[in-house]
């Protein structure tokens, strides 16, 4: 699209209005998924063009906390990629378990299943309480719900499933009880894991971690952006610290150099130095 | 004229054999760079659809990877799971809600193809049995883009070529051999 388009521009006003009235910056997102959700908004806000969004977005809070939820899509599951998690054990656990104590970040976790997920791998391998979780998101909504650790209980024959396929031994189920339609996770999976309010786009590292886990969060974001966390993320990880992103993401450049790939398929890589 | 520069093909049942016999017409001098939503479930086909295309064509088939590059005579396909849009010439991925009960969804694909490339695009839906790519060849015939629909009676499925014919009247209405010969006499006229 041409730089002098006007919807072009009516995008990145209506973003710089954000950022300067919520200090919520979306400058940096990839533009095509970004735009069709501010067009959704903007259609059920009764709004005709973005400039009409903008208007209502800036002077009605309300508005901006609908577009919030339009913006941050939360679409998860447990063991989703159950291939991951399988590598997982595999390639990842042998090194965690090197550590007196690990730190692990997992960032953008949505709702939690990814988090869940993730604790039940180290349960099984016996390092859940050898490690610390810090599972962080921008959205405060997702994350109070992460905390609760309760998932519609219709979906977790898909997560069984998913659970299986991840090398999983016996049933999820006993992990977790059920009532009104919903599945509540075991305390014990969540009592080592931290639910913080974390923006990749604008805060700084917070710690020093053995494992970052961060898939499906950066392909929101444009380059210049990915570049931003891939920054962060080196100035968060151990040496040999290990990198998981997503099936379709990788080290931008030039980060490439500081990692070597721990499993191609995977993506999971390794801090060289 | 100008030249196309994308050619944007959406399938649901019966896809594999279609988008497999388009993609087998065309062959390394193919000017375009194409994209093609087939809806998938990653359960079942872990990875074996590239490949299986691939198979049949001469073009470079890979699954699209985040902001990868969109290339004259290269195909990318959606991966399973996600839709597929293209942003500055290259890939954007999204995990969003399904849309039509579908991701990769072909209205998604082909309403950003309309966007981003406007007349320089052609679209073409083929054999389906939901209306999934009807609103987005619409949103590719709106912009000047050029638009193909499998003639519904040679099509495994012909819900979703029906539904593309009810939404926009397409500069072609073809057997599903003759796709892939007019994709390239259109692109080499236009050239
Ligand atoms: C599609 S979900 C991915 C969830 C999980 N990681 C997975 O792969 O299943 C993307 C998450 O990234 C979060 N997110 C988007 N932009 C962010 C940012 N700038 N900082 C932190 N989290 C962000 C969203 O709120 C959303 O919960």
């Amino acid at each position: 699209m041409n730089p002098d388009d006007p919807e072009r521009i009516e995008v990145d006003l209506l973003l710089e209005g954000v950022y300067r009235r919520y200090s919520y910056d979306f400058r940096g997102y990839a533009r095509a998924s970004l735009r069709r959700r501010l067009w959704r908004r903007a259609h059920e806000e009764g709004a005709k063009t973005l400039s009409g969004l903008q208007d209502r977005v800036l002077h009605d809070p309300a508005v901006m906390d609908r577009l919030l939820r339009d913006l941050s899509i939360n679409v998860t599951e447990m063991f989703r990629d159950p291939g991951f998690f399988r590598i997982m054990r595999e390639k990842v656990v042998p090194i965690l378990r090197t550590y007196p104590y690990a730190r692990i970040w997992n960032a953008g976790c949505s709702t939690g299943e990814e988090t869940y997920s993730l604790a039940i791998v180290l349960a099984e391998a016996g390092l859940l309480d050898r490690v610390r979780i810090y599972a962080t998101d921008m959205n405060d909504d997702v994350l109070a719900r992460a905390r609760q650790g309760s998932f519609a209980l219709d979906k977790m024959g898909r997560y069984e499933e998913n659970y299986q396929r991840a090398g999983g031994a016996g049933d999820m189920s006993r992990y977790f009880s059920t009532q009104d339609g919903q599945a509540t996770f075991a305390r014990s999976l969540s009592q080592g894991t931290v639910f913080a309010q974390h923006n990749l786009a604008q805060d700084a590292a917070f710690n020093e971690f053995h494992l970052i886990v961060c898939r499906n969060v950066m392909i929101y974001f444009a380059r210049p952006l990915q570049e931003r966390v891939h920054e962060l993320f080196l100035a968060s990880l151990v040496r040999f610290g290990v990198v998981a992103l997503g099936h379709k993401e990788s080290i931008v450049a030039p980060f490439e150099d500081r990692y070597d790939v721990l499993d191609a398929g995977e993506k999971l890589y390794r801090r060289k130095r | 004229m100008t030249a196309y520069e994308i050619v944007a093909i959406g399938a649901s049942w019966g896809g594999l054999h279609a988008v497999g016999t388009v993609l087998a017409g065309l062959d390394g001098s193919f000017g375009a760079s194409v994209v093609v939503a087939q809806h998938r479930d990653g359960h079942d086909d872990q990875g074996l659809l590239p490949e299986l295309l691939a198979r049949r064509t001469a073009l470079r088939v890979t699954e699209g990877e985040d902001k990868g590059p969109l290339a004259p005579g290269s195909v990318v396909l959606a991966p399973a799971g996600y839709h597929l849009l293209v942003e500055d010439r290259s890939v954007e991925l999204s995990c969003e809600d399904l849309v039509q009960f579908s991701r990769p969804s072909i209205d998604v694909l082909f309403e950003s193809v309309a966007e981003e490339y406007g007349e320089r695009a052609i679209g073409v839906v083929l054999t389906g049995a939901n209306p999934d790519g009807a609103a987005g060849l619409a949103a590719i015939a709106r912009r000047g883009g050029h638009t193909v629909v499998q003639d519904p009676q040679t099509a495994e499925r012909s819900e979703m070529p029906r539904a593309a014919l009810a939404a926009v009247t397409p500069d072609a209405v073809l057997p599903l051999e003759r796709i892939a010969p007019h994709l390239r006499r259109v692109c080499a006229e236009a050239a």
